[in-house]
């Protein structure tokens, strides 16, 4: 009953706490010595548990950049396993710091739950996983089919919207966790499982056989996934932003994990302003150390490394960049300039 | 008060503020002013606090459009409003709750006589059944039961026919649904009233018995005059009565009664798990009846079915009750474990209302008031019945 805990928690700090002007999330972390993070409870590529016990992925990579840019150290993070209708009651109540967990940028999450997106780390679409023996190649065809969904997240609504516009019917299995999700549709108990497009890649892995199941093309929603803050703090969201705009900079301007020391005595001045060589110092404008996107891309990497480590076409996942890419190479990831 | 019968209130004090009636009052009015300042301080703190940092608080979601679908007893979709689907996901709970109190207390009530039972096998079984399961988390049950099911029965294709019109999957039992004719109202009324007249031939059978001694097989006579009167009924009515099919449609099967494994699994568990418990107290309570009784009840020479009827099982529920209202209340809570495999009880919908309006604090409180609200009706109904058995005093 962690969620009633959190809420217990939530009521607490905001029963008792007189409203006082919110202190720096930034000393916070400073003071405590670490990061504390929301991730996902278990998506391969995402945020996982490795057979360690150590939390690799996608969105993990961006609390380590997070850190990097906060102590120059990527490992000062701790991280709190979340689950669909935790996380959010999780990050009100100052239980994490920020959350990173395949979150779905929406309007109301935006405005009516005290929280500010970062960014877009990632742009997604709800799609359906379904078994290769249904021969089914479109959702239409599930007309009538059971289909998983994982309970607590948008995509229920999705889900909703969809066979309610194209008057079909169908017969929603809503379960919490995502590893029972998975469990029921691999013991057949669903036709199809629907969930983002990115978590059905690696929903397939976890299959028994994943062999025997195929992700149809078809995407029936939009679902742009990044960082999300609580909004009463300007400067921490500033901080998580701007590590996200820094890493989509690298990539542009090809600084990665690689070469980022000899970039330091590259001629272009943007790199300059990103790594602060000379007198360049934008950490300040935001608490930090004049190198701190150098520590992002030093210990972490850019957005492509960190995208090609964890989910891109050489990992398990297997993931094409797609709408990912940087503008200028067919995608709509776009760096806000660093100037 | 107790106080005003010590006594003391006649002696005479100099100051007002010295007698004892006039500072129980004070200090009875001064905690529940405490306890109501503190309540309402609470409260104007958090929506102060949640207005200050942007987050939507009050019950006005209850009447938005959900937007999402979920299967429940009562039909729902996505049009539906926050509190109607809350609403649905408390019935669910009453549903699954009841089943699952019907079962364990048969079951309890079976394997609690068992473990006295002088056949060593019986017992055996029994003391296993009670050791295994009540030493097992309820989630594990619950999830064993469901994955069991999952596990074992085929899908839809290779669904097991029962008959033409039932059949068995990892999807659930289907069965025909009745649906009932224009004139079918007709056979519930000939029902009713053979009930009224099986009860009333009771009656005289009874009387004559503490007359006569007679006895008259009014079980046997019941049972024919309401079959022998619905039937008749129900065929001069013009055989009303008809059935929805379940059809196999490409992926589903669609149509008719079907029992759902989430729902079987989730009582059936329930059930078996709470049945462990209530056996002991039922062992419990047929122990603390003094062996004397049955004796008694044996040299008067009753059958020893009889002894546990009408002797021993009387005198043992006045201890059994009052512990088998904690195992009902039990029950009701550890529904809420339905969210682990897709029932959609009380909890598992509050989380979907919680997701898209975020307002947990309301949905936790909406939560513990339909919980607090289902315990005390449990509590006061096995009251009243626990005051109805207990030992008359003369």
């Amino acid at each position: 009953m962690q969620k009633l805990l959190v809420s217990i928690a939530i009521a607490a700090t905001l029963g008792l706490g007189a409203s006082a002007a919110y202190a720096g999330t930034l000393d916070d972390v400073k003071a405590k010595g670490f990061i504390q993070c929301g991730v996902n409870t278990g998506l391969p590529g995402f945020g996982n548990p490795d057979s360690t016990g150590k939390y690799t992925g996608f969105d993990v990579d961006y609390c380590r950049a997070i850190s990097a840019a906060v102590f120059g150290d990527p490992d000062k993070v701790k991280y709190s396993p979340l689950d669909g209708t935790e996380r959010f009651p999780a990050l009100q109540s100052g239980e994490i710091d920020v959350l990173v967990r395949n979150t779905t940028w929406t309007m109301s999450r935006d405005t009516t739950l005290g929280f500010t997106f970062a960014g877009v780390n990632y742009y997604d679409g709800e799609g359906f996983m379904v078994r290769k023996s249904l021969g089914v190649k479109t959702v239409k065809e599930l007309a009538g089919a059971t289909i998983c969904v994982q309970g607590g997240t948008d995509t229920v609504t999705g889900l909703a919207d969809y066979f309610k516009k194209h008057d079909l019917k169908y017969t929603p299995l809503v379960i919490d966790k995502l590893a029972d999700v998975n469990a029921a549709y691999d013991a057949g108990r669903c036709d199809a499982l629907t969930t983002d497009r990115s978590g059905l890649a690696a929903n397939r892995l976890q299959m028994k056989v994943p062999d025997d199941h195929m992700v149809l093309d078809e995407i029936i929603s939009q679902e742009p996934l990044g960082p999300v803050v609580r909004n009463n703090d300007v400067q921490w969201f500033q901080i998580v932003k701007w590590v996200h705009n820094a890493l989509l900079d690298a990539e542009f301007l090809g600084v990665t994990q690689a070469n980022v020391d000899d970039m330091k005595s590259s001629p272009d001045a943007a790199i300059d302003r990103l790594l602060g060589v000379g007198d360049n110092d934008f950490g300040k404008s935001i608490g930090l150390s004049k190198d701190w996107a150098y520590n992002v891309i030093k210990q972490v990497g850019n957005y492509s490394d960190i995208y090609e480590r964890n989910i891109g076409p050489k990992t398990p996942l297997g993931l094409q960049r797609g709408v990912n890419a940087q503008w200028n190479q067919g995608g709509i990831q776009y760096g806000i300039p660093i100037l | 008060m107790a106080v005003t019968d010590a006594g003391r209130l006649n002696v005479s004090r100099d100051r007002w503020y010295n007698n004892p009636l006039v500072r129980s009052i004070f200090f009875q009015v001064l905690l529940v002013a405490a306890v109501l300042g503190s309540v309402a301080w609470l409260a104007h703190n958090t929506t102060t606090n949640l207005r200050d940092r942007g987050i939507a608080s009050g019950f006005g979601f209850l009447n938005q459009r959900a937007g999402f679908d979920m299967v429940t007893f009562l039909n729902v979709t996505a049009e539906s409003t926050y509190g109607y689907m809350l609403l649905a996901g408390l019935v669910d709970t009453i549903v699954v709750s009841i089943l699952a109190i019907v079962i364990a207390t048969i079951l309890g009530l079976i394997v609690g006589v068992a473990r006295l039972s002088s056949n060593w096998l019986i017992r055996t079984i029994a003391t296993v059944y009670v050791e295994v399961l009540r030493n097992i988390p309820p989630l594990l049950v619950i999830l064993f039961f469901y994955l069991a099911v999952l596990a074992t029965l085929p899908d839809v294709k290779n669904a097991i026919q029962i008959g033409p019109d039932f059949s068995l999957s990892n999807r659930g039992l289907f069965m025909p649904a009745p649906v009932f004719g224009a004139t079918f109202h007709f056979v519930v009324i000939a029902f009713v009233v053979s009930l009224i007249i099986a009860w009333a031939v009771r009656r005289w059978a009874y009387a004559r018995r503490m007359a006569t001694g007679q006895g008259f097989p009014s079980g046997w006579a019941g049972l024919a005059i309401v079959v022998a009167i619905t039937g008749v009924i129900y065929l001069l009515s013009g055989d009303p009565l008809t059935f929805d099919v379940p059809v196999k449609t490409r992926f589903n099967i669609i149509g008719g009664w079907d029992l759902s494994p989430e729902f079987t699994a989730l009582f059936v568990a329930l059930g078996v798990y709470t049945a462990s418990f209530i056996a002991e107290i039922v062992r419990s309570g047929i122990v603390a009846v003094s062996h004397g009784q049955t004796e008694a009840a044996r040299a008067l020479g009753l059958r020893s079915s009889h002894v546990l009827r009408l002797v021993v099982m009387p005198q043992a529920l006045r201890v059994i009750i009052p512990p088998l209202t904690s195992e009902y209340l039990n029950i009701t809570k550890n529904s809420s474990l339905a969210v682990a495999i897709g029932f959609a009880d009380l909890v598992a919908v509050g989380n979907n209302v919680l997701n898209p309006t975020g307002q947990s604090i309301e949905v936790v409180a909406i939560w513990m008031a339909f919980y607090l609200g289902l315990s005390i009706i449990i509590s006061v109904a096995m009251n009243w019945f626990n005051a109805r058995i207990a030992l008359t005093e003369r």
